[in-house]
């Protein structure tokens, strides 16, 4: 029965993230957009914490634990928690050790030998090249058998956590020719040789995050590190399963780039109220001052933009299939957030553009939210060939 | 948190949509050509129950629980054949429903069963007023106790089947707080104008109301001494008109999307074009961002909370996104759009009144 409402549970689960969020996450938040690349040694004390519980395994789910009616599955609480940390600090939340997209996609589809062996580890995910971004079909990074050993050569560039992570998710082709269906997942530990971590980037915000680059010469890694099962890798599920992988964290970053709107909202409140506007949701809109209307729309937007979130993850916690929901939620998230961002700074004057408040961190670190795992743009592509039934032929 | 429909929920659904589909969207065209709405049709929505089954049975309902979720589906449904029609089959809702929730047993007594019959009768509720910074929490008309009576004085505008029916109930302003009084057709004090011609909503009969010394007993004054909860009524409106935005957002999006694929221009539909396919992309969530909006805020409603905040950001998000996304629909129909034989160009019409509008439909 349709009930949009959170459970107490929920708003218990919502304030205990957000408390962990306002008291050690915003503290350090100025000082690791200063200090650029330096791990925040802070966030060690969330190694291993139940923060965030993966997801179950996929393969468990014969067992469809199915969340009882009226209770919070796995990936609904991931989403709030997320969307709660980045009401923190988004850059802090994407350091946390052993959290990386590699570990997602770990527990996705690896095997169990695989997860026993790297799931204590960090891992990071490689996915895209300097000619391939968007194009994830089109990466040049190759993966050659030979003997007990795959070999493997390439660049990958903008990977999240290159500098701290112990692992990482490397997407390469086996079979050039065979377009996505050769492109297959490998895991490979920091430290093999062949593996250089070439330079970290600076960037325009997510200081806090490191990200590099890594260059591939002859890689060797053992043939079982192939991520999956070695069934599958070879009926083409492997491009599928970095999809797969992206149904996962699409809402995730909605979610983050939601909680970073939120956070810009809440001082943007602050600040008005304290200047004498009244936010009482009692005027009508066209009775309310100009900058009044704006706050009250970009909450609007922001409810709009949680609940798309929300109802993805939901979806995906009653194994309904979340494609669509999930590109949706990122679409909509992606550059609502960011305009979101924007606007506070604006509506805040010199205090949206001075470094002593977070506003226009927030406006730098936002940006990405409408690039990474997928830009909007594609998101946009995703949604509208779903539902006009038209193939990536068909609508470039 | 539940975001899936119950069996109920998708029953009521299915069976206004088939309704819908039926009595509904053959006729819209001619209804909005002919500037009304036939009566048969009417009384097919007024035979499922819409505005009395919620109503107890003890004054001629069916006794349902009231649901505010139940609701905006109805009226999502209805306003996706036509927002005029869903706001004039549902037109009684606005007088029946806050004297069962907030009226005396008396009124209850009284009023209710006059309604509660086999056939649509209207009754309606006057809320909005005709000048500049119409404020339903601000309302000019204005009530005054006068030898153990009230007096009201002010303008309204946008009654929805005011000439229609017996009795409607009026807001005013009454010792600094709003009010909602009981109000005969026959008042010699209530002037009803001739029926208004607006942007939208062709085939809804509205008219202007003058209310001049309007003398009303104590006893027609809603919830009478103890006043009823006009911030709770305003907050049902809102969310029934949130429903109806997404039921007309959801139309303008449908249509869009197949004249997308079937219009061919340069060898190919115009979908293949990013510059349409992205319309349609944003259409889409937007439409499902406006109903998660409308069922959130009724869902607390249902809870018996104070929706207050719910409500107005549904309503504000309904009346910004029924506005772009008929927009978008009218422009990727291009030339056709503007045209009266499509929809298009009536949908585009409707959405402006979401935003501006008070009181035109309840849950």
């Amino acid at each position: 029965m349709i009930n949009l409402e959170f459970t107490d549970s929920m708003i218990k689960m919502q304030e205990g993230v957000k408390m962990v969020a306002r008291n050690m996450l915003r503290p350090i938040a100025r000082k690791y957009d200063q200090q650029e690349h330096v791990y925040p040694k802070e966030l060690d004390v969330f190694r291993g914490a139940p923060l965030f519980s993966r997801a179950r395994k996929k393969k468990d789910s014969d067992k469809k634990t199915r969340p009882e009616a009226g209770k919070t599955g796995p990936n609904l609480g991931q989403i709030i928690s997320v969307e709660a940390m980045c009401w923190g600090d988004c850059g802090l939340l994407m350091s946390i050790p052993n959290a990386g997209v590699g570990n997602a996609a770990l527990v996705a589809v690896g095997t169990d030998e695989q997860v026993k062996k790297f799931g204590g580890k960090w891992i990071a995910f490689a996915n895209t090249e300097p000619e391939a971004g968007s194009d994830a079909g089109a990466i040049n990074t190759t993966a050659e058998r030979d003997g007990d050993q795959w070999v493997i050569n390439g660049e990958k560039i903008f990977v999240t956590c290159a500098d701290r992570c112990d692992a990482v998710v490397v997407w390469a082709t086996i079979d050039k020719s065979a377009g996505k269906a050769g492109i297959k997942p490998f895991l490979v530990e920091k430290g093999t040789p062949g593996m250089t971590l070439e330079h970290l980037e600076s960037k325009c915000g997510l200081r806090a995050s490191d990200t590099g680059t890594f260059v591939f010469k002859d890689c060797r890694i053992p043939k079982e590190d192939i991520l999956g099962s070695a069934e599958i890798d070879q009926s083409g599920q492997g491009f599928k399963g970095v999809m797969k992988t992206f149904d996962m964290t699409r809402p995730m970053v909605a979610s983050m780039a939601n909680g970073l709107a939120g956070a810009a909202l809440d001082m943007t409140r602050e600040v008005m109220e304290k200047n004498g506007g009244n936010l009482d949701y009692g005027k009508a809109p066209n009775r309310v001052s100009a900058a009044e209307k704006e706050y009250y729309l970009m909450e609007a937007e922001l409810e709009a933009m949680k609940m798309l979130a929300y109802k993805a993850a939901w979806m995906a916690d009653n194994d309904q299939p979340n494609s669509l929901e999930a590109s949706m939620a990122k679409a909509k998230s992606g550059r609502c957030a960011t305009l979101i961002a924007q606007k506070c700074c604006e509506l805040l004057g010199p205090l949206g553009l001075t470094t002593r408040e977070l506003a226009e961190k927030w406006m730098r670190d936002v940006k990405i939210m409408d690039i990474f795992e997928g830009t909007g743009q594609i998101q946009h592509l995703i949604v509208a060939r779903n539902i006009l039934k038209l193939s990536s032929k068909e609508l470039k | 948190m539940d975001f899936s429909l119950s069996r109920q929920q998708k029953m009521v659904k299915d069976e206004f949509a088939r309704l819908v589909k039926e009595v509904v969207i053959p006729r819209a065209q001619e209804n909005d050509r002919n500037g009304c709405i036939p009566d048969d049709a009417l009384q097919k929505v007024w035979e499922l129950g819409v505005s009395v089954s919620m109503i107890p049975e003890e004054f001629g309902g069916y006794g349902s629980p009231a649901s505010a979720v139940e609701s905006a589906i109805i009226l999502e449904e209805l306003a996706y054949g036509e927002m005029a029609f869903a706001m004039a089959a549902t037109a009684p809702s606005l007088f029946l429903h806050p004297i069962a929730e907030m009226g005396t047993e008396k009124q209850k007594k009284k009023y209710l069963p006059l309604y509660c019959r086999d056939t649509f009768k209207s009754c309606t509720m006057a809320v909005n007023e005709p000048h500049y910074g119409f404020d339903a929490v601000a309302l000019k008309t204005a009530a005054a106790k006068k030898n153990g009576a009230f007096v009201l004085n002010g303008d309204k505008c946008f009654v929805p089947l005011a000439a229609k029916s017996d009795h409607m109930l009026v807001a005013a302003e009454l010792d600094g707080k709003n009010a909602l009084f009981i109000i005969s057709n026959d008042n010699p004090g209530l002037v009803i104008d001739e029926k208004e011609t607006n942007l939208g909503y062709y085939s809804l009969e509205t008219h202007e109301l003058k209310l001049n010394n309007c003398e009303i007993p104590a006893e027609d004054r809603l919830g009478e001494a103890g006043g009823c909860n006009f911030d709770r009524i305003l907050q049902q409106c809102r969310v029934a008109m949130s429903a109806m935005a997404t039921g007309l957002a959801r139309a303008a999006f449908d249509h869009a999307r197949d004249y997308a694929k079937n219009r061919h221009q340069f060898g190919e539909p115009i979908a293949c074009r990013q510059s349409i396919a992205f319309m349609i992309a944003e259409m889409a969530y937007e439409v499902e961002a406006m109903r998660h909006l409308t069922w959130k805020a009724a869902s607390r409603l249902d809870a018996g909370r104070d929706a207050r905040r719910e409500a107005y950001l549904a309503r504000l998000y309904a009346g910004e996104k029924a506005m772009r996304i008929t927009d978008f629909g009218l422009q990727i129909y291009g030339g056709h759009g503007y045209i009266r034989e499509y929809p298009m160009e009536r949908f585009y019409r409707d959405a402006r009144g979401v935003a501006i509008l008070e009181g035109m439909a309840t849950v």
